[in-house]
């Protein structure tokens, strides 16, 4: 389903974090949300999957108001994978990835064959099949957010929501993990801090800036070298890769 | 797993036998076996009156007590570790106790309600008085887990100085006796009216936890990722901190301070079963009991002609027990 999110507010304390945000996410499509830290992506995206409220403005997904979809119908919709959260508890990989079935199944119910199916699948695609029996505390960061983001993909979402997902990961899986989530087809919003990455998986771009939508469209016509030093403070030559065809962000020495 | 729970209910019946067993008259296992028959089955078989009353007056209700107060406790404690993602979490690190204690005191000693409200009905109070101070507390101090425990430790250094300040200035020596007895959790005095309040706490308490296993469950990467698995984690955390609260105030009022079995029962059950609620909870509940039933034999046993407080039982077997867990836990890891 599309994501639309229409003039949202938020405010914590006396701190506007997110100023009349309006955006949009065609179905099936991957927005990269890019800015400095402080921005409100964090915010936004947890206003999106309702973990915040939304103090002013509507968000939907495809025809539905957020606010109208009771807290169990959203999960089984929205996956969120969190920037970093961890457990002491002693649970192996495959313990982390079948939580992702909470929303879909009763008190009672038993495991079914669909669950397993999607805890299987949801392993594969993150290649962590093997791994399943491994406790949590073993594993490196970036193996922890491949875990992460097998949990949300065993929610079987429509739309799915990161946040900075490649944070704690090594080049081969940033490049793995958004090279997946380009082509699960599942309507995602990804906030990204590496902008090439955003460029080369993205399949349009929104900047926030003090919790403003400062600008949004295609990655060509987003990434401007203009832009790049208003909102990162950072100087930048960026030209079309002669490799992958998209905007390449080379960076300037002061 | 099945083997495991028929053998953990084996051990709960087989300890609450020998507590009934054994003790300073020593009672053969049959002659308990016939008088639990006469008083059910009504039975009929010859027995000495003395030997059916120790063994239905006294010593089955009070292993009864004991058992489901210890199954109430592991429960209340593998609970709030959970939603307070805290290995420490416990009902006594809220507070609870120390509040019991007080209200005991004030009704004890300063004769608070005195001729309407009991022992236990004081204590019953303090315990909900303490706790809803903690939580007031909490929500005022942003209510994080961390938080919320400190609040609990302050509530409860708060309420030990209470207590302390009413013995030492207003109760006299027997009272003061009296009181420390029952600080320190004691069984003596239990009888089939405690058993008709305290197995119903610890049977609805299993109950209403168990209808919480998947939220439980996903409280492990805290209260946003709950929520975005889809648990209504507010309406969740009221609802068990509650329950917790009115298990282990039904208990302390019961039997006094019991301490340790409600930190150390859940992380050995954890070792035993493993993190899933659905499993942890009745191990815990289950080893609670078994453990609580264990402690008041060696507590009637240990020293001759004398009982121990039960409370300090429990700590005393309890504290290196839970050394030898997380020593083994950690080299497993």
């Amino acid at each position: 389903m599309s994501i639309t999110v229409d003039t949202v507010s938020y405010t914590a304390g006396n701190t506007l974090i997110v100023n009349g945000v309006s955006l949009s996410v065609e179905k099936g499509r991957v927005l990269g949300l890019l800015g400095p830290n402080g921005s409100g992506k964090s915010s936004l995206l947890r206003l999106i999957c309702r973990l915040r409220k939304v103090q002013s403005g509507v968000i939907t997904l495809g025809e539905n108001d957020v606010a109208s979809i009771s807290r169990a119908e959203l999960a089984r919709r929205v996956a969120f994978v969190e920037q970093q959260s961890n457990t002491d508890t002693q649970l192996t990989v495959l313990d982390v990835v079948k939580l992702g079935r909470t929303p879909h199944r009763g008190l009672w119910a038993n495991w079914t064959a669909d669950d397993e199916f999607a805890v299987e699948e949801a392993l594969l695609r993150v290649d962590m099949l093997e791994r399943a029996e491994q406790f949590w505390q073993t594993l490196s960061g970036g193996e922890r957010q491949r875990v992460h983001i097998a949990r949300a993909l065993a929610q079987t979402p429509s739309e799915l929501l990161l946040d900075e997902p490649t944070n704690h990961l090594d080049i081969q899986h940033q490049l793995e993990i958004l090279s997946l989530v380009s082509k699960l087809g599942i309507t995602s919003i990804v906030a990204l801090h590496d902008l090439n990455l955003a460029a080369m998986f993205c399949d349009s771009l929104a900047v926030l800036q003090k919790g403003e939508v400062v600008a949004a469209g295609t990655p060509e016509d987003v990434l401007t070298e203009d832009l790049i030093g208003r909102v990162f403070g950072v100087r930048a030559h960026i030209q079309k890769s002669p490799v992958h065809g998209r905007c390449n962000i080379q960076y300037l020495m002061r | 797993m099945a083997a495991l729970a028929v053998t953990a209910f084996l051990a709960l019946g087989l300890m609450i036998s020998l507590a009934v067993s054994i003790g300073e008259i020593s009672i053969p296992v049959s002659t308990t076996a016939k008088a639990v028959a006469n008083r059910l089955f009504g039975a009929g078989f010859e027995l000495s009156r003395i030997h059916q009353g120790i063994v239905w007056d006294y010593r089955l209700s009070r292993a009864l007590v004991a058992a489901s107060a210890g199954a109430s406790l592991a429960l209340c404690g593998t609970v709030l570790q959970a939603l307070l993602r805290n290995p420490l979490a416990e009902p006594y690190v809220l507070g609870i106790s120390a509040g019991a204690s007080s209200g005991a005191v004030c009704v004890m000693i300063l004769g608070f309600g005195y001729g309407i409200l009991t022992l236990s009905g004081g204590a019953f109070i303090g315990a909900v008085v303490a706790f809803l101070l903690v939580g007031v507390l909490a929500a005022g101090a942003g209510a994080t887990s961390e938080r919320i425990i400190l609040c609990g430790v302050a509530g409860s250094q708060l309420f030990n100085a209470l207590t302390s300040y009413i013995v030492t200035t207003s109760a006299n020596a027997e009272q003061a006796r009296g009181v420390l007895f029952w600080l320190l959790g004691s069984l003596s005095g239990v009888r089939w009216p405690d058993v008709w309040l305290s197995v119903p706490i610890a049977l609805v308490g299993l109950f209403v936890c168990l209808a919480h296993v998947r939220a439980l469950d996903a409280f492990a990467f805290g209260t946003d990722a709950a929520a975005a698995l889809g648990i209504a984690v507010r309406r969740v955390q009221i609802v068990l901190f509650a329950t917790t609260a009115a298990m282990t105030a039904g208990v302390v009022s019961m039997v006094g301070s019991i301490g340790f079995v409600g930190l150390v029962i859940p992380h050995a059950a954890r070792f035993i079963v493993g993190p899933s609620h659905a499993r942890l909870l009745p191990a815990a509940a289950l080893g609670g009991a078994i453990f609580m039933v264990a402690a008041d034999i060696i507590s009637r046993i240990i020293i001759p002609q004398q009982i121990l407080p039960i409370g300090v039982v429990t700590a005393l077997f309890g504290a290196p027990a839970f050394a030898v867990i997380l020593y083994r836990a950690r080299r497993s890891a």
